[in-house]
């Protein structure tokens, strides 16, 4: 219990110092991100420049932050495609069975049984890079997973008897399906959520490190990281900086996940 | 008086089970307005299945239903399921004999009570509480107020079962359907449960159809009982009859069952 709770404190803690963060940045941050000062290039971290400049003598804490901000919008609307369209088609599924049940079911496998990221690249190269294309690309392939989870929740709970008492006072499919079961699924959901934000940052850092996903004027963690990678050795604090905020913000929504779970089991 | 629900030759046959094993075979039985009828028999004897096909929501895709069955007028078995689902909560209270299973763990009480307003009226949000809170009061549920905000497992059985009675009572249907609204509650909850029964059957003159695999529970509220075995009803009539004089060996034992204390108290 008080374990749970510290899973809870630390992941709340960074996930809201991370969160604040972004929602600043997206109105304000210490320098332009992309004002660049070439007398001030390659400056390691100091006071003035938390995290050092970059090859243009840009501001690398603003630019992480503006980066984790474009990565954040992306996973948040990968999550919710993913989510809504998840729970549209797995609590039908689940609540009605059948053969459209079977046939959804084999579709997702299917999707499932290939590599996310193979599909992500076929996507992205019959559509075109480009931030709106990636959440595209990354919502579909997000929707299985979800669907999975909650077609086999709404199949568990149709036969139970306060489904079946409610059934009885009248209550028709639609209601039955979004106001009875569905609340009962939500710490199952939420869990489902985290993780999945966590998948669509790291997939979205690995194909924009692979320059397949956003592309310049915008930077987005990913691209951050792999731009970093020729300054390895003269300025460090670049890809070091980069990579520990896309390892605070999953850390951050996993820790929280845990400790809500945790917090869930204990009522 | 006209008859609130007729069950005629009812045969209800699971996909699933032997060609010729039906669950219900030929059941016919009528419970007039106002009136207690109680539906005996042991277990697996097809009560439950009964109550549910009156309710028309066993899955056609899993059972055959023939006969036929009129509640209130409508035909239960020519209705689709948009009539059907105007009809329960409405016309038709249900109440279960698993009370700890049957309120959604994540809704509060009250919300759960005022399911059937919800569905089948217009009633503000008020309107429904108020009316929430009567019904509780009529199945005296103690502290309606506080219990209104309680989520099901700050409640004991009895009380949960109270709160089915509040919820299945609460349009003030002209039958409820009880299976075995009893048999999970220790002996003093029961009789109480009882009584209410009872008291809502006199004052809103409700029909009742009382499930139960106890002749004893069904001598203290019925008139009129109906025997049921293996799927067929095998002796009907008045209480008092069927205590003096069974005619049915089955009935026999199931008489015997009851401790003989019991059966010279009549
Ligand atoms: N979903 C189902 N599928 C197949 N058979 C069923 C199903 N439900 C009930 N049955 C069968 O129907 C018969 C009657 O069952 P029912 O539940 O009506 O008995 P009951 O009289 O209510 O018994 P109890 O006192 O235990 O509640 C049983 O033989 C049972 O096996
Ligand atoms: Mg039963």
């Amino acid at each position: 219990m008080k374990k749970g709770n510290l899973f809870l404190y630390i992941g709340g803690a960074i996930s809201a110092i991370m969160s604040f963060l972004i929602i600043l940045g997206y109105f304000w941050t210490p320098y332009s991100p992309t004002a660049m000062n070439v007398g001030a290039k390659f400056q390691a971290p100091s006071l003035e420049h938390l995290m050092g400049t970059d090859n243009f003598g840009r501001d690398i804490f603003s630019r992480v932050i503006d980066g984790a901000g474009t990565t954040f919008f992306i996973a948040v609307s990968v999550v919710a495609i993913g989510c809504a369209l998840g729970i549209l088609i797995g609590s039908l599924c689940g609540y009605y069975g059948g053969l459209p049940d079977i046939i959804l079911t084999r579709i997702c496998d299917s999707i499932t049984a290939f590599p996310s990221f193979l599909l992500a690249l076929v996507i992205i190269s019959i559509m075109g890079s480009g931030k709106y294309n990636i959440i595209f690309a990354l919502g579909i392939l997000f929707i299985p997973s979800f669907a999975r989870i909650v077609r086999s929740e709404f199949a568990r709970y149709r036969d139970l008897n306060y489904i079946k008492s409610a059934r009885l006072m009248g209550a028709g499919s639609f209601r039955i399906m979004f106001r009875h079961i569905l609340p009962n699924t939500f710490p199952v959901l939420l869990s489902a959520i985290t993780i999945g934000f966590n998948n669509a940052v790291l997939s979205e850092a690995s194909m924009s490190f692979l320059s397949i996903g956003i592309q310049p004027p915008d930077a987005s963690l990913g691209s951050m990281l792999s731009d970093s990678q020729i300054y390895l050795g003269s300025a460090p604090w670049y890809a070091l900086g980069t990579g520990a905020v896309i390892i605070l913000l999953i850390l951050g929504f996993s820790l929280l996940s845990e400790g809500l779970q945790r917090m869930s089991k204990n009522g | 008086m006209a008859d609130m629900l007729n069950v005629k030759d009812l045969k209800v046959h699971f996909h699933n089970a032997p060609e010729e094993k039906f669950a219900v075979n030929g059941v016919s039985f009528s419970v007039k307005e106002g009136e207690i009828l109680g539906l005996v028999g042991e277990s697996g004897s097809g009560k439950t299945v009964t109550a549910m096909s009156i309710s028309g929501l066993l899955p056609k895709n899993r059972a055959d239903f023939f006969g036929s069955i009129t509640l209130d007028g409508s035909e239960i078995f020519q209705c689709s399921e948009k009539e059907i689902l105007s009809i329960l909560g409405d016309k038709l209270g249900i109440v279960f004999q698993e009370p700890m299973t049957s309120m959604n763990p994540v809704m509060r009480i009250g919300p759960q009570i005022e399911e059937a307003l919800r569905v089948h009226t217009n009633l503000s949000k008020d309107e429904r509480r108020q009316r929430a809170l009567e019904a509780m009061a009529q199945a005296e549920l103690g502290e309606p107020e506080k219990v209104y905000k309680k989520y099901p497992h700050e409640l004991s059985g009895g009380m949960l079962q109270r709160a089915m009675i509040a919820a299945a009572i609460i349009s003030r249907p002209k039958l409820l359907l009880a299976d075995e609204p009893t048999t999970a509650l220790d002996v003093t909850i029961q009789a109480e449960i009882l009584s209410l029964l009872r008291r809502l059957n006199m004052e809103h003159n409700m029909a009742i159809l009382l499930i139960s695999h106890d002749l004893h529970v069904v001598r203290r509220l019925c008139s009129r009982v109906a025997v049921m075995q293996q799927g067929k009803i095998v002796e009907e009539g008045l209480v008092e009859d069927i205590f003096k004089n069974p005619q049915h060996p089955y009935t026999k034992k199931l008489l015997d069952a009851i401790p003989t204390r019991d059966r010279k108290l009549i």
